[in-house]
């Protein structure tokens, strides 16, 4: 009763029900703020990736202004039609080779014929007796194997070689929605004010045009000096061909060290330290990963990654092979630590059944554990590989080729690829390549979805099967 | 059938001692592929040792001279590191100062308040962000952020190559880290200390900000060293928007915020410097070539002196709750 007592002595220290009510307001509103601001983080953090986004597609798409070396209108007119009726990619194939045939000197032609021929039968740049003798040599020519080009091949070889586009402004998607004509006055007045950055244009030859940099065109061209024809092709493949020697090393390795370390490691130190210093690895930045590759596959293993014990002929270590086991090395801890997590989750019981029927531990493993396992590594390898493929760092150190036009063909060609390409398009001043960056990661990106489609298709179909 | 009774010991005792010598090959094999990782750390290990030792032992460079040198300019001879600790660690600062407050806000709300609706939303859109590869955000740094800070500050100001941008890019990189590693570390958190807290009368803030917050304490700093080392190693978005010149400073004559510290203007980094160095076509024993591994080693010692104090954290947060 004393304690009673003692706090209605104390009744100064209660608030009045006006204050209370005050106070419990305050408290109240505090809450909200604060969630508000809790909130508020995770909407910067949403905020940031769709300006992200919204950059790379700001930048794939707009407005530029070019000078055409002969107008696509011209070529309409000399085909023999008036250009107000008929459209430029109206023309037929028959009309284009003509063009072509006009326009080109006989050396470009026979090389262009040799890539691929024009018509399945008969040549239209090359002698019959020449064409016989280049096909029966040692390498003949892609062209050889038959097939024709059809009229939107042609329409781009046209474009490409006589209408030759050179672009002088671009803007971006943003730019050319929103006020085309700030574009064109911006680029009216460079013209008038430094004539000499535009060499012999003048602004009466300019002319706007829609431009997707990131089009099939551009997913399958290959690499290319000149921005305007500029692609990706070589890049993609020099992606693939890496992906596809990571997982050779990578899966094998990374998921027999994880049923090492979960079904027959005991726990003593060795395991220990194989299982820590996974982890370890698991945090070492890439770019030493890099460094390793540069040390070790390119320069130590250099007659091997090279090829020249096997007969390749490349000049030196800094081929597919050496950066795709870059990229394993790379890649192996996260693959370890998926698989482990996905065998860790196959019920025990599973096991008990099986070493019960008086299987072996190994029999065990392979017919019980293994295939239960097997979406959930599928899944961990596939978030992996998605990682490799962004990797730019360790391919930057392993001597990526800044530029070639020729498709990897083999572990032991150069390469390119397509992180590579977006990081030196990306460091160059001029605007046009920029524009190339943004639709090389718009395709990088699209990639990685796909595979990361893949990897939740498979992560639901997993869950639903363990249900 | 007590005559069979042995034979049968006789067969179990048999079949355990019989050799498989198919499945030792298989573990042997399994064993290798484990143990194969040691070999990886070896590799790195002696290889940017060797490397480093004979950058140490070129007569232009002073192992002192590296450690506390404030030049780094190899054309010239002069190879001190900290210009490039300096890029880096200013880098770090500014990643950690976006990336802390918003991913730790996040993992708050999605741990404490988010419904299942909302969580559903948000935690792929983290997702999607940590898939996103590097050099895309370096190009985003070059042509989003660095305009938009040149415009906000004034292009008298702010350079081409600035490691503020580079900074704010980083941190956004690594706010899905900041924030999973927390939210992991607050659901960790046992329940029974939330329920004790609301029985007292407190309200969800009090008990998020006050009891949880607090006790997930550890983990979140295991975390955000995680994110700081990820942000030391980060290269991509550096290399491309953070520029290639060392900020090479002499203590005591150039002003501390105007130039030194001065996140307005340009500055390499250690990884920065490696990957711009290796980007040409660098010809092997060469010093510039050696420089790279010496770094290298200092980048992995610093990172892995980094990843090890966050585990020792993370271990000691263990025991308070076991």
């Amino acid at each position: 009763m004393t304690s009673r007592t003692q706090i209605r002595d104390q009744s100064a220290y209660f608030p009045t029900e006006q204050e209370y009510d005050g106070l419990l307001r305050k408290r109240t509103r505090r809450a909200l703020v604060t969630q508000g601001l809790l909130m508020l983080a995770l909407i910067v953090a949403v905020v940031a990736l769709i300006t992200l986004l919204l950059t790379i597609i700001n930048d794939s798409f707009g407005l530029v202004a070019q000078v055409n070396q002969v107008e696509p209108e011209e070529i309409v007119a000399s085909a023999g039609y008036d250009p107000a009726e008929v459209a430029f990619g109206d023309l037929s194939k028959d009309e284009l080779i003509t063009v072509l045939q006009s326009g080109v000197s006989n050396n470009v032609g026979r090389r262009l014929e040799r890539d691929q021929r024009f018509y399945e039968d008969r040549l239209v740049f090359e002698t019959q007796e020449k064409w016989d003798e280049v096909c029966a040599s040692s390498e003949p020519p892609a062209g050889c194997a038959g097939g024709s080009r059809d009229q939107s091949n042609l329409l781009l070889l046209v474009q490409e070689r006589i209408v030759e586009p050179d672009i002088v402004a671009t803007a971006t998607l943003w730019q050319s929605v929103s006020n085309a004509s700030a574009f064109e006055n911006a680029v009216q007045t460079s013209f008038a004010e430094n004539p000499d950055r535009y060499g012999d244009y003048t602004y009466d030859q300019v002319r706007y045009q829609w431009r997707a940099w990131f089009s099939w065109t551009f997913v399958t061209s290959p690499a290319s000096a000149t921005p305007e024809t500029a692609g990706i092709s070589t890049a993609i493949l020099g992606s693939l061909w890496l992906v596809v020697v990571t997982i050779l090393f990578a899966v094998p390795v990374g998921v027999g060290a994880a049923i090492y370390l979960e079904e027959f490691a005991k726990p003593n130190r060795v395991n220990d330290f194989i299982q820590t210093n996974i982890n370890n690895l698991a945090g070492v930045p890439s770019i030493i990963y890099g460094m390793l590759g540069l040390a070790i596959f390119v320069r130590a293993f250099e007659p091997i990654t090279s090829g020249s014990i096997f007969g390749a002929d490349a000049a030196n270590g800094r081929t597919v092979l050496s950066a795709g086991l870059t990229l394993g090395v790379l890649t192996l801890p996260v693959v370890i630590i998926s698989a482990q997590e996905a065998i860790r989750a196959v019920p025990n019981s599973l096991r008990q059944a099986g070493m019960g029927l008086g299987a072996t531990r190994w029999q065990t493993v392979r017919s019980q554990v293994l295939p239960i396992a097997l979406p959930g590594v599928l899944t961990g390898v596939i978030l992996a590989v998605a990682r490799a493929i962004g990797e730019t760092a360790p391919l930057i150190l392993v001597g990526a080729a800044g530029f070639i036009t020729t498709s990897p063909s083999g572990p032991f060609s150069q390469f390119t690829a397509l992180p590579i390409q977006i990081f030196q398009w990306t460091a160059l001043p001029q605007e046009e390549w920029r524009h190339l960056a943004a639709a090389a990661s718009l395709a990088l990106l699209v990639l990685l979805l796909i595979l990361n489609s893949g990897a939740v298709i498979l992560r639901n179909r997993y869950s639903r099967r363990m249900q | 059938m007590t005559a069979d009774a042995p034979q049968k010991q006789d067969i179990a005792s048999e079949l355990k001692k019989r050799r498989r010598p198919g499945e030792s090959v298989i573990v042997g094999l399994l064993f290798a592929a484990g143990a194969l990782s040691i070999a990886i750390t070896i590799g790195i290990l002696y290889e940017l040792g060797t490397e480093s030792l004979l950058f140490f032992r070129d007569p232009l460079v002073s192992f002192w001279g590296f450690i506390t040198g404030t030049v780094w300019q190899p054309q010239a001879g002069t190879f001190g590191i900290w210009p490039l600790i300096l890029g880096t660690l200013l880098i770090t600062i500014i990643a950690l100062t976006v990336a802390v407050p918003i991913g730790l806000a996040a993992a708050i709300y999605l741990s404490e308040y988010a419904t299942q609706r909302v969580r559903g939303f948000f935690k792929p859109v983290l997702e999607i962000l940590v898939g996103i590869p590097t050099v895309v955000f370096g190009f985003f740094a070059i042509t989003f952020m660095t305009p938009v800070l040149r415009s906000i500050f004034g292009s008298s100001v702010v350079g081409f190559f600035n490691v503020l941008s580079a900074g704010i890019v980083v941190g956004i990189l690594i706010i899905p880290l900041v924030s999973s590693l927390s939210e992991d570390a607050m659901s960790a958190v046992p329940n029974s200390l939330r329920q004790a807290a609301y029985g007292l009368g407190a309200s969800k803030l009090e008990v998020s900000l006050r009891v949880v917050l607090p006790a997930a304490l550890s983990g979140i700093a295991a975390g955000i060293v995680i994110a700081m080392s990820r942000a030391i190693g980060e290269t991509m978005v550096v290399t491309l928007a953070a520029g290639a010149a060392p900020r090479n400073f002499h203590i005591g004559e150039d002003s501390l915020f105007g130039y030194i510290l001065n996140p307005f203007q340009g500055a390499q980094t250690m990884t920065g410097y490696i990957a711009i160095t290796a980007s040409g076509d660098i010809s092997y024993n060469t010093i510039d070539y050696n420089s790279i591994f010496a770094i290298g080693l200092t980048l992995f010692f610093m990172t892995l002196g980094l990843n090890s104090l966050s585990r020792r954290i993370v271990k000691r947060f263990r025991q308070e709750y076991e």
